[in-house]
């Protein structure tokens, strides 16, 4: 049988940016605060992982304003849903492997 | 490479991140047994407005076009409305602090815009048939557009919420058989089933 562990994807081994990716996969678009909430983690944190993704294009931003506030809201992009499918059958693939 | 545990740990972690992203978990079920205890008091109230002392038949010929009847009627059930509110957003906005999340997510935000668009529609729909006369239909449009609109909400909260919004239309159509007993639908559709459906909900996620 073949390595399942080399179809894994680097970039979404680390826990952060897989929980990211999995918020962004259930709701099309997030805000920035809403993701800080949900994954509870520091402002610094999040942001260099968001901007890990968005290098890879697999995220997209944009930014708005709410009134004076600057909203940033990020989108999944259609590589990014492809790899984080990849990445998921990978996981379950390892898991099992294992077993 | 990773110890296998933290793998597993990767799948149910998507998991969690799914569901807590996407679901609005705050809602209370306490606040949907005191909705149903206000639209039971309020449908009491309009009982003695409407009906009293004439029997339910007859109402469309005696009492509703007594001038003065409708706007009292309307008053009524806006004080239900703003109390059901208002216990849902103080018990759910408890239930929330509880949690330690806040009340206002995406997913809450999501639940409402979902709803308000059936809401809203019926809502004037329902205005205009009071104005223009058809009275006998209102309670069951009443139940049958807060079912669509429960049913729009229910992807983003509890799976219960939607079984609730199947038994409002189906009650809403079998009261549009039945016009002149629309009272009676209308309280056991806004009182009867939020009793039951929030001591479920009570029962199975705030204990």
């Amino acid at each position: 049988m073949k390595n399942p562990f080399e179809h894994l994807d680097k970039m979404l081994e680390h826990r952060v940016r897989l929980q990211i990716m999995s918020v962004l996969i259930t709701n099309n678009i997030y805000d920035f605060n809403g993701l800080k909430e949900i994954l509870d983690v520091t402002d610094g944190n999040l942001a260099s992982h968001i901007k890990a993704l968005e290098k890879e294009k697999y995220v997209s931003v944009s930014k708005s304003f709410l009134g004076r506030k600057p909203n940033t809201k990020y989108k999944i992009t259609e590589r990014g849903r492809n790899a984080f499918k990849k990445h998921l059958d990978a996981l379950e693939a390892v898991v099992k492997h294992v077993k | 490479m990773k110890p296998i545990q933290e793998y597993e740990k990767d799948i149910a972690s998507i998991r969690t991140m799914m569901e807590r992203s996407s679901k609005f978990i705050s809602l209370s079920g306490l606040s949907g047994v005191l909705a149903g205890i206000y639209a039971l008091a309020g449908a009491v109230a309009a009982y003695y407005i409407v009906h009293y002392p004439v029997s339910p038949d007859p109402y469309l010929t005696y009492s509703i076009t007594e001038p003065g009847v409708l706007t009292k009627l309307i008053i009524i059930a806006t004080a239900v409305l703003i109390a059901s509110v208002s216990a849902g957003l103080w018990l759910s906005h408890q239930k929330a602090k509880k949690h330690g999340i806040k009340l206002w997510s995406p997913a809450s935000r999501a639940v409402l815009i979902n709803m308000a668009i059936p809401l809203i529609s019926g809502g004037i729909f329902i205005l205009i048939m009071l104005y223009t006369g058809h009275f006998g239909l209102a309670a069951p449009a009443c139940l049958i557009f807060y079912g669509i609109a429960l049913i729009q909400g229910s992807s983003n909260t509890y799976d219960e919420v939607r079984y609730l919004g199947f038994c409002e239309i189906a009650l809403g159509l079998i009261s549009a058989v039945f016009p002149a007993y629309g009272l009676i639908f209308w309280s056991f559709g806004f009182g009867v089933l939020h009793i039951i459906y929030g001591s479920i909900l009570y029962n199975k996620y705030d204990k």
